[in-house]
């Protein structure tokens, strides 16, 4: 307990300092926004990874591991081919040429200026402000619940500790202060799984010998009494059966769900704009990859192997002694591992929510200042005014938020945190591949598209989708059934992302067939100067 | 296959770990590739500066 209180004091003033640093280097709202695009490629790089992966994703996604087995691991080589490989290599660099061009400071304003339209803009802005509170509050719900539950502290009072020091970094910083302690909190998460995967192998006896006890599991009879999950599952160390209830929800809701959405997530995206040239994205890849593979590889792999753990301890699969997927990866921790490891690892945590919500109150406070409202004087003051108001409003709304979710919501973080990827990649990525590689496309073709997807992710979500729908009630209240969708089929548990993405880009190719782009060859020329 | 029972589970096991060798790869291979002109650069600098005098002028 002594060495948990120690460690987060000196973790914390570290991560003040590096606040401090950024509110230092901060003069102008150029650098308040896009750290005035001179930013280093391993803060990039880290930065990036830290905020992609957040508290849930080790904690929350690494007890569904716990629950599905490693077949996540498509999850985390989606994370790697398309969160790192195509976003940096393929989007990223456009991005960033396009941006500076286009002189854009948020994700909102990039795609407005892009295709000339205010609509884009003011309607990606309100998506922002709106939605991403709810994710903003998923991850604080995380970070907040492990304080409590580690620390043993009420959860608001670790809820409103939590909230006050990421304002006063981000608030102040900008997004050099979050940066600089993103790639400080990203350090200290690869430190902390790193030595978790290398004692859990370690402890099982070498990676060859665990996945087989692992594997050895679903050959006795007590583990099989008590499975209790979804028709097609095959054992921790096999893919669910094709086209099973299993495999849906591994397919869809997880792998692809969560792997793809990434691409279009406006503060992801704004990270490009902060560096250079291209050549810090080459140099920031390394980083990345080995980033992504260390956090979600490591969780999706310890989680299930926590299962042997259990069961040869407790006589129970891992699900089951810990009381619920969430507990899984705490309770094994702290069994498992020594003490200290658990002050690190507590450290570790905290880290990975503070640098996630950091970016999300950026995000949205860029999206107040630069999107939803008009500067028209040009007025650099007011405009830092109404970014750091916008600001207070979103953290305000984000505690309010994660005071009163799980109190309504049973497993509020996974279903907040699919619902804003879901918008997201629906509304925004086929337009926004259109941005940076076709530059025929209409603007009422990037409009429709985005209009259609967000409307079919938002009905989806509410009549058919059984994870949300049951949670909004509105399904219930207008026909007394949580989903719409015939009985006996497996439509209730195909991720909105599939539906609403495939009709999304359906409506933008449709539409651009049948529009002209009305550009003038000279916006066209500008916003791909540069660009090969 | 290192214990694991599936080959789909063991080609992913792999796969995740060739990905990011592959990053490791291509950022090494592309380490001083994608600079900026010079004049580029210079041109831009310039431009950054005299914003930055306008915004300190303002605050």
């Amino acid at each position: 307990m002594v060495l948990k209180v120690v460690f987060t004091i000196v973790y914390l003033s570290i991560t003040g300092f590096l606040g401090y640093l950024g509110f230092k280097h901060t003069k102008s709202s150029k650098d308040y926004m896009i750290g005035g695009r001179e930013i280093h490629p391993m803060v990039m790089a880290l930065s990036y990874g830290a905020t992609f992966i957040s508290t849930s994703a080790i904690i929350g996604f690494g007890g569904t591991a716990a629950f599905f087995g490693m077949s996540l691991l498509w999850l985390t080589f989606m994370n790697i081919f398309f969160g790192i490989i195509i976003a940096f290599i393929f989007f990223g660099k456009r991005t960033r040429k396009m941006g500076h061009n286009l002189d854009a400071h948020t994700f909102p304003e990039f795609i407005g200026r892009r295709y000339q339209s205010k609509f884009i803009q003011k309607f990606a802005g309100s998506v922002i402000f709106l939605l991403m509170p709810i994710y903003t509050a998923a991850v604080m719900i995380g970070a907040a619940k492990f304080i409590e539950w580690s620390l043993g502290v009420n959860y608001n009072a670790a809820l409103l500790f939590f909230a006050i020091i990421v304002a006063i970094y981000v608030f102040f910083g900008g997004i050099k202060g979050v940066m600089y302690s993103d790639a400080f909190q990203g350090t200290l998460m690869f430190i902390g799984m790193g030595i978790l995967l290398f004692s859990v192998y370690n402890g099982l006896g070498g990676i060859s010998a665990a996945h087989q006890k692992l594997s050895d599991l679903m050959s006795n009879p007590t583990v099989l009494a008590q499975l209790k999950v979804p028709p097609g599952f095959e054992g921790w160390t096999s893919m669910p059966t094709l086209f099973s209830t299993t495999w849906w929800i591994v397919v869809s809701s997880i792998v692809m769900g969560v792997g793809i959405g990434v691409l279009a997530q406006p503060q992801l995206v704004v990270r490009f704009m902060t560096v250079k040239s291209n050549r810090e994205i080459n140099r920031a890849v390394p980083a990345g990859g080995i980033f992504i593979l260390m956090m979600t590889g490591v969780a999706f792999i310890v989680g299930p192997l926590s299962n042997v753990y259990f069961f040869e301890k407790y006589g129970e699969i891992a699900v089951i002694a810990a009381k619920g997927t969430d507990n899984v990866i705490p309770v094994f921790l702290q069994t498992y591992m020594p003490e200290w490891f658990m002050a690190v690892f507590f450290v570790v945590i905290v880290a990975a929510g503070m640098s996630t919500i950091s970016s999300q109150f950026h995000a949205i406070g860029t999206a107040v200042g630069r999107d939803l409202y008009s500067n028209k004087d040009g007025d650099e003051k007011k405009l830092m005014l109404v970014m750091r108001g916008g600001m207070l409003m979103a953290i305000l709304i984000t505690v309010l938020l994660a005071y009163i979710l799980p109190s309504i919501w049973d497993g509020a973080i996974a279903i907040s945190t699919g619902l804003f990827f879901g918008v997201c990649a629906a509304a925004f990525l086929p337009l926004y591949i259109g941005a940076l590689y076709f530059k025929k496309l209409s603007k009422v073709a990037a409009i429709s598209g985005m209009c259609g997807g967000f409307v079919t992710s938002v009905l989806w979500m509410t009549f058919i989708h059984t994870k949300e729908s049951e949670v909004l009630k509105v399904s219930a209240l207008l026909f007394g059934k949580n989903s719409l969708a015939p009985v006996g089929s497996n439509l209730a548990v195909v991720d909105p992302i599939i539906i609403s993405l495939a009709v999304s880009v359906l409506i933008t190719i449709i539409v651009a067939l049948t529009t002209k782009s009305k550009f003038e060859a000279k916006h066209i020329a500008t916003c791909f100067n540069g660009i090969k | 296959m290192l214990g694991i029972e599936d080959l789909n589970i063991f080609l992913v096991f792999t796969l995740c770990i060739l990905s990011a060798i592959f990053c490791v790869i291509y950022g090494v291979l592309n380490w001083n590739k994608g600079q900026e002109k010079e004049c580029d650069e210079i041109k831009e600098e310039l431009m950054w500066e005299e914003n930055e005098n306008k915004i300190n002028e303002l605050l």
